[in-house]
């Protein structure tokens, strides 16, 4: 025999799973959303998404090969998965540094210094977006987009970007609550339509097309990367909740549709909470992560300062992960018994 | 106003009081009476918390010490005599030297001469592969150059893998002999011995229990038991047991004649000045000193 | 319908069942044969032949020494040429008795007719006897002496016997092939084996990937109506003694428990066949079916195959060591060992020998934990094995391992498999098990 045998402990296949086959499958369910932000939003949109990524991975690269002097920087497209989070969750008028900034922030604060992919405790494009919204509330919050020298329009398409600028619903609700209308008085044709779920939902890039976000995230449970555990918890505690709260005074609390379509829940639950590295990983954990962000983002939403809430409750319960892994545990394979 | 703030000053001064009794009390209640000696012994230990003396830490072994008060048993590798003679004057006893030691990685078999037969592909960890396999050489008692030992010591470089030799190399200067490599490797290579005068020592540098046959078609400088060097030694400092011979340092004077008579290069001589007749000079370097040596002797085996 | 299958964890690695259409074949018997002592689980047996005996096929050539052990027949006619030690596949040396194959020349009392003996005379004592005697150990891969799981310790019932036809591994064929080629046999042996243990029902477990297996099965069932056959949902690792009890009767081996704790005795369908053949034929346990398969053969085959051949013979049979070839495993690919030395001899349990070429086994290079929790989803066992294998890992933290169950593993690879980083989980957590059973045992019992 020529070649020398190898020899190894078992198993000696492996599956086909790879953390960059993973990172890939969710930037591949990403998809459909991006090309909606930029059918939608120009550009403008595809700007904000490479600067974002580009950011992204170079901070990555440069952490990762000067200061940890890994052999292999960048070895998977974990940063670029950060950077098109981070970029779905700007909103459409968003200057580039915004992007960077963010990017610099989630990728080198909340990633790296805890000792890269796998290591970091919050999520990083929550913690970028959190970083950006807190530093630049008016940046942030400004959804009013107006077109620019990058529109499609040139090129003869694109849609009348004019019927999508404005607050957001849940701003529109919070401060028409706070003015002291009533719901019916804030949105006289109804607090939620579908088309509006379908396709119009203003606010971040990213949560233009709930139908956009939803494809991605049936490819991504085809593809048995996520389980369907946590964003399903989140979003019946949210319909759970609100669906209480309305009834008691539909005048004063916003709907369980309207909740569910609105201020980016769907992008939080189907990629931001879903992250592997900071959510809990057993079932039960996740179902406990999944309610705790819906109560939290209820509570924001309902009494809180902020119309929105998702990135913050996400935070919030990202805390909580390390205790959720102690002491979840998963249901094992028989009782014990004393045989001795 | 000003009412405020007194009062905001009076509630805090007197939680402040509050807490301070609760602790104080708590305290005096829990208050752990401990010899005054321990401190001052673990004061003057080097407090690298090794456990090379076989105790869980620096503290453990200052509390043993105190406690049995037995000089002769408790001893740390790591100060050595010197720290020893300290500790023994601030308790007031009588100091015990002890010879200081040293690890010796009792393995040659790099690639030229114990030929690799498989390629090893798992976890890189010593006792994995031992409760695995053989080992990808022909040798099933050689170093597996996976770095157990190099992870076990905690004096940064104390133990190494030679890159060429792929084989665990101590490095004298920094080796304290506290063990630990020893008791990491799972095929029990590495073995403390006397440091030796000048730092000279003698040792078979080969564990393989197999028959000389056996051994000599995987090793070409592993111990066959062939008994030479027991027959020459005028100390009786070496036994044949299982095939493999064992110099006993606290007899070996170091007159080096087994080193001459072995007939695979299997007995490593140390710091020693070169002598007349060609011997391997160095288990640092195997693959530089025996290279001339082994030449000859790999004839008859072909 | 929906099939049964075991509830937690699992994989489904891809099945490569090449060989299931190969008919069994006899190997041609070798010039020289090794026959190890350590043929099974426990104390390894003693020889009682010397050098310079000729022996005959069937004879007794080493006796079971202590409780869990088991006795060796000569496969071969021939003379014993030396009883020394010889290396086994992983490369480390065990006591072999070495016999000068010479002619085929069989004890005359066994029966070596294809007629199928249908009457059960024997007692369940003679049973017993006759299985002990036959030397049989459970083909399914641990190579348990099966006398010892025939009589429930005191204190424990048996009451239902199941036949593993999963065959849960890639690649392997031979269990397949058994039960399509012998399946009235296998039936016989069952019947054999539930009347020893005094049990009236027994069941074969058999993954859906067999189907000629099933139907082969289900056209005896008027024949054998206490024998139900219970298709099931494929899965990795069904073949798990506690996995198949978990999937065929519902219900759980408790942690630390043993299979009769259930009151299930599982049987292997080749140590079925192995027990017809000794009660009904008197042959002891002297050959096995072996699949040799790879993706890389030119050829893949299931060889009937006397105790004590080489692996590299079998491989010789089918075409030699093909080029791409880089690892040879003994069994499956998911829990089989990896061959060192080819020149090594097959054993009792010997189910397979497996080529794989470079690219489908190299491990990839490792990279950090991205707490996915897959691996945690792919434990049959339900323990964590990410938790385990940091623990392990950090070396001496032996009392967490064991509040963390780890002696519920059962090795089956399933987290080492599935983790996407390429974490060696299972080569972490492998010797902190043994170091904590090793702790456990010492313990002196309450």
């Amino acid at each position: 025999m020529t070649n020398k045998l190898i020899v190894s402990p078992s198993p000696h296949l492996h599956s086909s799973n790879s953390t960059v086959s993973l990172m890939r499958d969710v930037i591949i369910a990403l998809i459909p959303a991006m090309a909606v932000a930029v059918w939608f939003y120009g550009l403008h949109a595809l700007m904000l998404i490479l600067v974002s990524v580009v950011t992204c991975d170079l901070t990555e690269y440069l952490i990762a090969k000067f200061l940890m002097h890994s052999e292999k920087p960048l070895a998977d497209p974990s940063p670029a998965v950060t950077g098109v989070l981070l970029a779905l969750n700007l909103p459409p008028a968003a200057p580039w540094w915004i992007a960077v900034v963010g990017s610099i922030v989630a990728i080198a604060i909340a990633k790296m210094t805890f000792g890269g992919l796998g290591k970091n405790i919050f999520n990083p494009a929550l913690v970028g977006r959190v970083f950006l919204l807190v530093s630049f509330p008016v940046a942030m919050t400004n959804w009013a987009f107006t077109q620019t020298a990058m529109d499609f329009s040139a090129f003869g398409f694109g849609p009348q970007v004019d019927a999508y600028s404005g607050a957001t619903h849940l701003a529109i609700a919070k401060e028409g609550l706070a003015g002291g209308a009533s719901l019916s008085q804030i949105f006289p044709q109804g607090q939620f339509t579908w088309d509006m779920a379908l396709l119009r939902m203003g606010g971040c890039i990213g949560e233009l097309s709930a139908v956009a976000l939803l494809i991605g995230f049936i490819y991504l449970l085809a593809r048995r990367v996520v389980k369907v555990t946590i964003p399903l918890t989140i979003i019946l505690t949210v319909a759970l909740i609100s669906g209480i709260f309305s009834a008691v005074n539909p005048e004063a609390y916003t709907g369980p549709l309207f909740n569910i379509f609105t201020g980016g829940l769907l992008l939080g639950a189907f990629y931001m909470a879903t992250d592997y590295v900071t959510s809990p990983m057993t079932t039960k954990g996740q179902i406990i992560f999944g309610v705790g962000i819906g109560v939290i983002v209820m509570m924001i939403r309902y009494f809180g300062a902020y119309p929105e809430g998702v990135s913050f409750s996400i935070l919030i319960m990202n805390c909580v992960v390390p205790l959720l892994n102690k002491y979840c545990k998963p249901a094992r394979f028989g009782k014990e018994v004393n045989n001795g | 106003m000003t009412t405020t703030i007194i009062c905001t000053v009076a509630c805090l001064v007197a939680l402040g009081l509050f807490f301070a009794v609760i602790l104080y009390l708590v305290a005096q209640k829990f208050k752990v009476e401990e010899d005054p000696r321990i401190d001052t012994v673990e004061a003057l230990l080097p407090g690298a918390n090794c456990g090379g003396c076989g105790n869980a830490g620096c503290r453990a072994f200052a509390e043993k010490l105190v406690k049995t008060g037995d000089l002769e048993s408790c001893f740390c590798p790591v100060g050595g005599n010197e720290a020893m003679a300290k500790i023994a004057a601030a308790l007031g006893m009588e100091s015990v030297e002890k010879e200081p030691r040293v690890a010796v990685v009792r393995c040659q078999g790099s690639p030229d001469k114990c030929v690799r037969t498989n390629v090893y592909d798992g976890y890189a960890s010593c006792k994995v592969v031992n409760a695995l396999y053989g080992g990808e050489t022909g040798c099933r008692f050689g170093c597996l150059g996976l770095g157990d030992c190099v992870s076990a010591c905690s004096f940064g470089g104390g133990v190494s893998i030679n890159p060429v030799t792929h084989v665990a190399q101590v490095d004298q200067d920094l080796c304290i002999g506290c063990g630990s490599c020893a008791a990491a490797c799972p095929r029990g290579i590495i073995e403390l011995r006397a440091r030796g005068k000048n730092n000279r020592r003698v040792y078979v540098s080969c564990v393989n229990k197999d028959k000389g046959g056996v051994t000599r078609r995987a090793c070409t400088i592993g111990c066959i038991g062939c008994g030479k060097c027991a027959k020459v030694c005028p100390f009786e400092a070496i036994t044949v047991e299982n095939n493999v011979a064992y110099i006993d340092y606290t007899k070996c004077k170091g007159c080096r004649k087994c080193v001459a008579e072995c007939p695979v290069h299997a007995i490593v001589a140390e710091n020693f000045p070169p002598m007349p007749a060609p011997k391997p000079a160095e288990a640092a370097a195997p693959a530089a000193a025996p290279a001339a040596a082994p030449a000859p002797q790999e004839q008859p085996k072909a | 319908m929906k099939l049964k299958t075991f509830k937690i964890g699992g994989v489904h690695p891809d099945d490569s069942k090449l060989a299931s259409e190969e008919p069994i074949e006899q190997l041609p018997l070798p010039q020289t044969a090794y026959i190890s002592m350590a043929q099974h689980l426990g104390a390894p047996a003693t020889p009682t032949v010397q050098k310079g005996d000729s022996v005959k096929v069937g004879q007794v050539i080493a006796e079971a020494s202590g409780f869990v052990s088991a006795c060796i027949h000569s496969p071969y006619s021939g003379t014993v040429t030396a009883v020394e030690p010889h290396a086994d596949l992983a490369g480390n040396m065990v006591m072999h008795v070495v016999i000068a194959v010479e002619g085929d020349e069989w004890l005359p009392e066994i029966d070596r007719t294809p007629d199928i003996r249908r009457e059960i005379t024997a007692s369940p004592e003679e049973i017993v006897a006759k299985i002990k005697n036959a030397g049989i150990v459970g083909l399914g891969g641990a190579a348990f002496p099966t006398h010892i799981k025939l009589c429930p310790p005191p204190g424990k019932k048996a009451e239902c016997l199941i036949l593993n036809g999963t065959e849960c591994e890639p690649y392997i064929t031979s269990d397949d092939r058994i039960m399509r080629e012998h399946t009235e046999e296998i039936l016989l042996g069952a019947t054999i084996m539930m009347k020893a243990l005094g049990v009236s029902r027994g069941y074969v477990g058999v993954e859906e990937n067999k189907p000629a297996a099933i139907a082969a099965l289900r056209s005896f069932a008027g024949k054998y109506p206490q024998i139900e056959v219970v298709p099931l949902k494929k899965k990795y690792p069904q073949g798990g003694e506690k996995q198949l009890i978990d999937s065929v009767i519902r219900k759980r081996v408790p942690s630390l428990g043993l299979p009769i704790d259930t009151g299930a005795v599982v049987q292997n369908v080749g140590t079925a066949l192995a027990v017809y053949e000794a009660v009904q034929k008197n042959k002891p346990l002297i050959d096995n079916i072996v699949t040799v398969t790879g993706k890389c053969l030119p050829k893949q085959k299931n060889f009937r195959v006397r105790v004590g051949c080489t692996y590299s013979q079998m491989l010789e049979a089918v075409g030699g060591m093909p080029e791409k070839g880089a690892k040879l495993i003994s069994g499956g690919p998911m829990m089989g060992k990896a061959i060192v030395n080819p020149e090594a001899a097959t054993l009792k349990a010997t189910s397979a020998l497996l080529v794989l070429t470079e690219e489908e086994t190299r491990r990839k290079a490792e990279s950090n934990c991205i707490r996915c929790g897959k691996c945690a989803d792919a434990c049959p066992m339900g323990l964590q094995p990410f938790l385990l294998s940091r623990l392990a890992k950090v070396g001496g933290r032996f009392d967490e391992l064991e509040q963390e169950k780890v002696f519920d593993c059962i090795e089956c690879g399933c987290c080492l498999y599935t983790c996407p980083a390429n974490i060696p989980l299972l080569d972490i957590i492998r010797p902190a098990k043994a170091q904590v059973t090793k702790i456990m045992k010492s313990r002196p019992k309450k």
